[in-house]
């Protein structure tokens, strides 16, 4: 399994060889910068694209099929539409705040993009508490949905903020809790540990019903962490028009449609990662040569066949279930997803102390 | 039943109902390539073919002598609610008989007025107008939706006549 | 702006009104409401109307009888067979004059295959106003076959304009009952489609069942009719209670709900969609042979000096059309009952205490066409 620190090494080396120690540094900080910008560019495009030919499969359409091939620069025409818009602010509106929250949401989800594994040895920032850093800079996106919604001095966007303040602080709490039982069973909280920890299959897999619980819980939590599907409280394109951006044009709006889509992709590398193994290949125990078969697909493949995979069923519910109502949703996960949770994990520590798991 | 019995029926049901909803959009989503309804429209151009009784305008048929059934009687323009029709006619002096008669000069025709509701269709004694199957009938221009019906020099057909 | 006033930790609140409409994604057009709000619950619902509205009944006094048929079309567009019919009852039964038994089946058949055509289009909106946006398509895709037959027969997808007074404006085409056997066959697998995706759904469930509850009471004081108000249990089908066309020789059930609720509502029209499946299904092999067009209606009619009044049963309830005839070929008043008038102003009553979503729902299953209540 080809290893890309081998790469990122030689690139370290040559420019260390080509500078000092602190303009080697600045200069691969500056080369991950750009690489992450452009890889969440090029993602949330194609991404939108998906989104858009998947809703379309869904509902007997054909989708964007006039700009380009299958209509493949469509989201490329959309995005310079939208670079060419006017920004409009309504006039009571705050204007600092106005134009500091969609930076905050993009902000927010660029500090979580850069500690997802996307290969072995393709990880720019591997925290030994990344399971939490992930979670903590993740929920500093609902501070701009907060923001917008007030700033913009719109009512409908006030109700959106809301709504969604309640929401994303309570469905955190799910998101983390099931993570935590994988963190319990696999004893680290680093996501590179956790990925080792599963080299002999998957935590979905190996860990029982209980971890089929929380990946399920997990999902759940995680389309509503990303104000998704049959939880877009704060959208809720029906009851609040367009909800906390309603007030949003030109490229400030496409700053929350990036950060939306960037979020939904981050919690299914979350998801990817933690339950389903990140980058490392189907392992089933000690049947070596089916391991060592698997092996041969590179890591960066698996990775992106399992996120893509959690992406697609998130996508699915949003294109089947009708929207929940704000306490309903509140409902659900007090009732419901954080008890069901506390006693699963319990279940798990238990599991984990008599060693049960495989 | 006890209140966790049910607490946890709600949840299997819930789930349940939750999956046939999404087994139903999945076999859609899967068999998309069979089950997609919408049209490319105008890429179909050539084969759309509008069913026979389609209304899409008023015109009068003439035939190769550019002769047309219009004997210049206003029923239509009476029958037609919305003031769409503008019969112009004029009284000539016949050259065979030496009698005085009413015949069209124009036949207005204001698209941009009608609700092709088929009653001038309907009211006409000789058959004269009939309903077009076009569609495509959007212009830059409103004047161009103000049509004449009957060509320049046309004549009414001898066999209509009275 | 409404006053201040003091919750008991002691935090200045204020309610406060937003414009629900005139342009909203769930008014379906341009109605406007007026919502009080404390937080998202509902104080008071005020629907300002008038945004579409075209003096269709002024309209009418400068038309002709035979004219004035074409322009009901255009007030609830989705029952637009039903309107043009009400007005063609009306004339006949001015004129004292009995159209054959094959013009009463076709205008019933028609306007069985309008409700299921008002019906999917309100089935797939509905869904799409709790955010389940697949559904608008799939309620789209099984409309699109009988838009398909009133093309081929009427000779247009939605103002048809078919009905005359005294009879049709053409017999129908060759292919009409092969067609419309082949749409009851296909709509009768997709209906427990409809029941998988939203009526059994957990989240719908619980979004509609025991919202918005309406009285029987209420619905009989309010004029709620339709299966709006038969979801209350109020018996108010004109098919059944004064029935016209050839409803009288057909079996079907008046569909009546006991609770009320938004669910209730979303289900009398579900079951009603069966019932108008199987009517269709005991007419469409007994056309009975006979003429399209009554000789004894003359070109211009002229109705008899008096007041008229005829009602019919559309999509969204009853329909009445009343006219004042002066004896002369222009009616000197006329006058529609339109269901969703009356319909609409019972939602302030439904929607107090209940949150935004709640509201949304409730006007779903009210199913508003603006073009109605503003004629």
């Amino acid at each position: 399994m080809y290893n890309f620190s081998a790469l990122t090494q030689s690139i370290h080396q040559y420019l260390s060889e080509a500078m000092s120690p602190l303009g080697a540094k600045i200069t691969e900080m500056a080369i991950i910068g750009l690489v992450l910008i452009a890889f969440v560019a090029l993602s949330v495009m194609g991404l939108v694209y998906i989104e858009r030919k998947v809703a379309a499969f869904f509902q007997l359409r054909v989708g964007p099929n006039r700009v380009g091939k299958w209509g493949l620069l469509q989201t490329l025409a959309d995005f310079l539409k939208l670079l060419m818009k006017e920004h409009i602010m309504a006039r009571n509106a705050d204007k600092f705040l106005f134009n500091l929250a969609p930076f905050l949401i993009v902000t927010a989800a660029f500090l979580a993009i850069g500690a997802v594994p996307f290969g072995l040895g393709l990880q720019a920032f591997d925290i030994n508490i990344g399971v939490f850093y992930i979670s903590a800079v993740s929920s500093i996106g609902v501070l701009g949905i907060l923001i917008g919604g007030w700033a913009g001095n719109n009512k409908y966007s006030l109700i959106g903020a809301l709504r969604s303040g309640a929401q994303v602080i309570s469905y955190e709490i799910s998101a983390i809790l099931s993570l935590l039982t994988i963190v319990v069973l696999a004893g680290d909280l680093q996501l590179s540990a956790i990925i080792e920890s599963q080299r002999d299959g998957w935590w979905v897999f190996k860990g029982h019903i209980p971890v089929l619980i929380s990946f399920v819980i997990f999902l759940i939590a995680g389309t509503a962490e990303t104000n998704r599907g049959p939880f877009d409280m704060a959208e809720a394109e029906s009851e609040l028009t367009a909800g906390f951006h309603t007030e949003y044009s030109g490229i400030k709006f496409a700053m929350f449609f990036l950060a939306e889509y960037v979020n939904l992709f981050i919690i299914a590398a979350v998801g990817a990662t933690v339950f389903l193994g990140g980058w490392m290949p189907l392992h089933i125990g000690h049947w070596q040569a089916f391991n060592h078969i698997m092996d041969y697909i590179p890591s960066i493949v698996w990775f992106f066949l399992k996120t893509g995979g959690i992406i697609g069923i998130i996508m699915w519910f949003k294109w089947t279930f009708p929207r929940l109502r704000i306490d309903q949703l509140l409902v659900l996960e007090w009732k419901y997803l954080l008890p069901i949770n506390l006693v699963n994990l319990l279940v798990v520590a238990f599991i984990t102390l008599m060693g049960w798991h495989f | 039943m006890s209140a966790v019995a049910t607490y946890f029926k709600d949840i299997f049901q819930g789930l349940k109902t939750l999956l046939t909803g999404m087994k139903i959009t999945g076999y859609y989503f899967s068999h998309a390539r069979k089950e997609i309804i919408t049209q490319q429209y105008p890429e179909n151009r050539d084969t759309l073919k509008m069913f026979d009784r389609f209304r899409g305008r008023v015109v009068m048929p003439h035939d190769e002598n550019n002769e047309h059934a219009c004997t210049g009687c206003s029923s239509c323009e009476l029958a037609c609610p919305n003031g769409s029709i503008e019969i112009m006619w004029e009284r000539i002096v016949d050259p065979e008989t030496g009698k005085k008669k009413k015949i069209i000069d124009k036949h207005v025709y204001h698209h941009s007025m009608c609700t092709l509701c088929n009653l001038c269709i309907i009211a006409c004694p000789t058959d004269a107008i009939k309903m077009e199957q076009t569609f495509e009938h959007a212009t830059f221009d409103r004047k161009e939706l103000t049509m004449i019906l009957n060509k320049p020099g046309s004549k009414v057909r001898k066999d209509v006549e009275e | 702006m409404t006053e201040e006033t003091l919750t008991k930790e002691g935090l200045k609140t204020q309610e406060y009104f937003v414009n629900m409409g005139p342009q909203h994604p769930s008014t379906h057009g341009v109605l406007r409401l007026m919502l009080e709000l404390d937080g998202e619950i509902i104080k008071k619902v005020i629907p300002h109307i008038g945004y579409v509205h075209r003096s269709i009944e002024k309209m009418c006094e400068k038309d002709s009888y035979r004219q004035i048929v074409h322009i009901t079309d255009r007030m609830d567009y989705l029952s637009n067979h039903m309107n043009n019919e009400a007005v063609c009852l009306l004339v006949e039964n001015a004129l004292e004059i009995e159209v054959s038994d094959r013009v009463k089946v076709i205008r019933t058949i028609m306007s069985e295959l309008t409700r299921l055509s008002s019906h999917q289009l309100w089935w797939g909106v509905m869904g799409m106003d709790l955010g389940a946006l697949t559904t608008f398509l799939y309620g789209f895709r099984d409309r699109e076959m009988i838009n398909d037959i009133f093309e081929e027969t009427c000779g247009a997808r939605l103002t048809m304009n078919y009905n005359t007074p005294g009879g049709l404006m053409f017999d129908i085409h060759p292919n009409f009952q092969r067609r419309v056997k082949e749409f009851v066959a296909h709509f009768k697998t997709k209906l427990p489609e409809y029941d998988a995706l939203l009526s059994d759904n957990v989240i719908f469930r619980n979004r509609t069942e025991g919202i918005g509850v309406l009285s029987k009471e209420d619905a009989i004081s309010f004029g709620v009719t339709g299966p709006t108000g038969r979801a209350s249990g109020f018996s108010n089908d004109i098919r059944k209670h004064k029935p016209y066309s050839a409803y009288d020789r057909v079996e079907f059930k008046e569909i009546l709900m006991e609770t009320g609720d938004t669910f209730s509502r979303y289900k009398a029209r579900i079951l009603e969609m069966w019932e108008s499946l199987s009517i269709i299904e005991q007419l469409i092999d007994n056309i009975p042979e006979g003429e399209i067009q009554s000789p004894a209606v003359k070109a211009v009619i002229k109705l008899p000096k008096g007041e008229f009044y005829q009602s019919v049963e559309t999509a969204r309830g009853e329909l009445g059309v009343y006219v004042v005839s002066d004896g002369t070929k222009n009616p000197y008043r006329v006058k529609f009952r339109s269901p969703g008038f009356s319909n609409l102003f019972v939602l302030n009553h439904l929607a107090q205490g209940y949150k935004i979503a709640d509201l949304v729902a409730m006007m779903s299953t009210i199913d508003l066409v603006i073009p109605d209540i503003d004629r």
